[in-house]
């Protein structure tokens, strides 16, 4: 096939650029340990205040760090406050007893769906003391935009 | 009027049989479905621009919906998304790649039955959902998650438009089987008409996931017959087709970008070759939806790993694109008299709507395709994912790349249809720009916002929780408002224009031309077997088994746990 001189030099930087950009990616992920949601376990949305561990949501300190366990549901999430160490791996246990909800904490690594029947697990540590907004970043109904809860973070 | 009326001009007002067009045997009553097709989508973007607008108001704290006779912006906000996203793109590929398939196969569709029966399709499929958002039954946004339950006039409505652009490919086949009839037996397919099969193609392939979470889940389950749903496996059915959307977005774009563009700016298309095979590689990349969920925790890690690394595959033909439409434009200047590096672009007709428009959607892309690539990164999805920044970029790609593209071609291609002249041309080339200004202004707030953590798809100005937020949020959503208010004047200008041309322009008498540009190295010199339609779709298919049976196989047993909720 005829393929100009031009065409065929575009084509090849194009290409080399594109393998460029993914290999500075999947350095980024080795390098940075970048992680992403994995299947964390399924779970009856009917039955979550039933089952464990969300018929208890809240703070635990266990011996791999800290847990929060959350249930989101139209239109708040419970805990809506809950207080965690500065500098510690923290990891949130969180499901849906209802629609679909997402799970954004401005300022940090987490950003995660919250499907029912399913359960989200993400891991954060706390640099810096504060208090975070824990926003709902998928529509759930009209009231919406009044899910939002806090993390306050102490210097332990 | 009669037909003997003269216009102030002096010119003769021609009856309405005496259109005509430079398809041989193509007649005015081909072309009338086609022409309703094209309306409906118009229908759409000005219902959507209305949308745009409030919700523009709304980032500027001011909320008008009950003014305007909805209930809440959730509302407003679905019908921004099906009559732009759906509407008014599916309808408009209907319409103009029906009349680019004629220009390529030099002859009319095989059959106008089957045009009218998607026209139809269309229509009642459009007035079953505009019913059901407009009565408050189906306020679950354009990608309408389960266990979110709309009235089931919803999802059949939807059913009914998808069904209608299965039948323009149906169409398209029967023509390609007629042409080859005609004694074209052993040609190479004409690449206007390749192009317009390519795209439709892909997009029957890629809807079969859609189909399947609406005729296989959602229906029987709205309808009652079953009474739980697995909302994370209907959330893979939707963005195996979610992704592809885009593409069936695009390519009835790129069709006139390589088909008509460098025609309109006076220049060639370079290669037959890599315009077909562009095509060709969307149609194989269809599996790299889970690229929109990497942050679902019910999917495999390596599945989001295989789609990733598949997706940056895409940017790949949008990069020959990129080549092969900026060259046809440069011939064009450089025959203009453009001399210069890069100084022959302001010998392209700035002046012609058409072609500004069409210039400026480009560069829309150029920075839209530069943010997808964010997108795309998975280690920076997760700054980004579900926040403001999502519309901010896609409203550069569809919202600009398409949407500013279909309002520049609607400026040859209604008058074409209508045999009229277009009305007031140097208002339209200012629309296309001051769109451009309108979305730079909105995708900059937006992108601002969403990198510092503001959420999509809310009534942001009503969120309890503001208070705290990084400073972009509040200016980022003073741009978005601005920004969007813009677009909203754009649009209206754009309707004026159109409007003025369909009732009170003058006629013209001439045969009404359809675009099609040359091609400096013809299909002599590519290779035959991209004229091989089933191989490639076979392609297609086996790559899909593998690349979503990894996704289904790691995901099955099927969790149906969820009944129908209503929260609105």
């Amino acid at each position: 096939m005829l393929i100009e001189r031009y065409e065929k030099i575009f084509m090849i930087l194009g290409g080399v650029f594109l393998a460029g950009a993914v290999v500075a990616l999947a350095v980024s992920v080795v390098g940075g340990h970048a992680t992403l949601p994995a299947p964390a376990g399924r779970i009856e949305p009917s039955e979550v205040t039933s089952t464990a561990p969300f018929d208890e949501p809240g703070v635990f300190e266990t011996e791999d760090g800290v847990e929060v366990v959350m249930i989101a549901r139209a239109w708040q999430w419970e805990p809506a406050e809950v207080t965690v160490p500065a500098g510690e791996e923290v990891t949130f246990t969180v499901t849906s007893a209802d629609v679909i909800h997402g799970m954004l904490v401005p300022e940090t690594q987490i950003n995660a769906m919250v499907i029912p029947g399913q359960i989200t697990e993400v891991t954060q540590t706390f640099s810096d003391a504060g208090t975070y907004s824990v926003i709902c970043h998928e529509y759930c109904g009209i009231g919406h935009h009044t899910m939002g809860g806090r993390i306050i973070v102490e210097e332990s | 009027m009669t037909v003997t009326e003269p216009t102030p001009s002096g010119a003769k007002k021609l009856g309405p049989h005496s259109w005509r067009v430079d398809i041989p045997g193509a007649e005015r009553a081909d072309f009338t479905p086609i022409k309703w097709q094209l309306y409906l989508s118009l229908v759409g973007l000005a219902l959507g621009a209305l949308m745009g607008l409030l919700q523009a108001f709304e980032r500027l704290d001011v909320n008008l919906y009950e003014e305007v006779g909805l209930e809440t912006y959730y509302q407003g906000l679905t019908l921004h998304g099906v009559a732009l996203a759906l509407v008014f793109t599916f309808c408009f590929a209907n319409a103009f790649l029906s009349v680019t398939t004629m220009k390529g196969f030099n002859r009319p569709l095989a059959s106008r039955a089957v045009s009218q029966a998607s026209m139809w399709s269309a229509w009642i499929g459009v007035a079953m959902a505009a019913w059901a958002i407009l009565a408050n039954k189906a306020t679950v946004l354009f990608t309408f998650y389960p266990p979110l339950e709309a009235t089931p006039a919803f999802y059949l409505g939807a059913v009914l438009l998808v069904i209608s652009t299965w039948l323009v490919l149906l169409n398209m086949f029967l023509t390609l089987r007629a042409w080859r009839r005609d004694g074209n037996a052993g040609e190479r397919i004409p690449l206007m008409a390749f192009v317009s099969i390519l795209t439709y193609l892909m997009w029957a392939v890629a809807s079969v996931g859609i189909a399947i979470e609406v005729l296989a889940f959602i229906l029987p389950w709205s309808l009652g017959w079953t009474t739980t749903i697995d909302p994370q496996f209907t959330r893979v059915l939707f963005w195996f087709t979610g992704h592809p959307i885009v593409y069936f977005w695009l390519l009835p774009i790129y069709v006139s970008w390589y088909m008509m563009l460098p025609k309109q700016a006076g220049g060639k298309l370079y290669s037959d070759g890599l315009t077909r095979m562009v095509f060709i590689m969307f149609l194989l990349l269809i599996p790299v939806g889970v690229h929109h969920q990497f942050t679902d925790p019910g999917i495999a890690f390596s599945s989001k790993t295989i789609q990733w690394l598949l997706t940056f595959g895409i940017f790949f033909p949008s990069l020959v694109t990129l080549f092969s439409v900026v060259a046809g434009l440069e011939m064009g200047a450089r025959a203009n008299g453009g001399t210069g590096r890069l100084m022959w672009i302001r010998k392209l007709p700035w002046g012609d709507p058409v072609v500004s428009g069409q210039l400026l959607a480009g560069l829309g892309f150029m920075l839209g395709g530069m943010s997808g690539l964010v997108n795309a990164s998975y280690t920076v999805n997760v700054v980004v994912h579900n926040t403001a920044y999502v519309p901010g970029h896609f409203h550069l790609t569809v919202g600009t790349a398409v949407a500013l593209s279909i309002m520049a071609i609607s400026y040859w291609f209604v008058p074409y249809l209508t045999g009229r002249d277009l009305w007031g041309r140097k208002w339209a080339v200012a629309q296309g720009w001051l769109w451009m200004i309108g979305v730079l202004t909105f995708s900059r707030g937006q992108m601002a916002a969403g990198m510092e953590g503001m959420p999509r798809r809310t009534a942001i100005a009503e969120a309890t929780y503001l208070d705290g937020q990084g400073a972009a949020w509040g200016w980022g959503n003073v741009m978005t408002g601005f920004g969007g208010m813009i677009m909203f004047i754009s649009a209206v200008l754009f309707f004026v224009v159109i409007l003025k041309t369909v009732y009170s322009s003058q006629r013209v008498s001439a045969v009404q031309t359809t675009p099609l540009t040359e091609v400096v190295h013809g299909p002599k010199v590519s290779w035959a077997i991209f004229d091989q339609i089933w191989v490639w779709t076979a392609v297609a298919a086996v790559l899909i088994v593998i690349v979503y049976g990894e996704v289904i196989y790691h995901y099955l047993p099927l969790n149906s746990v969820s009944e129908g909720i209503r929260v609105w």
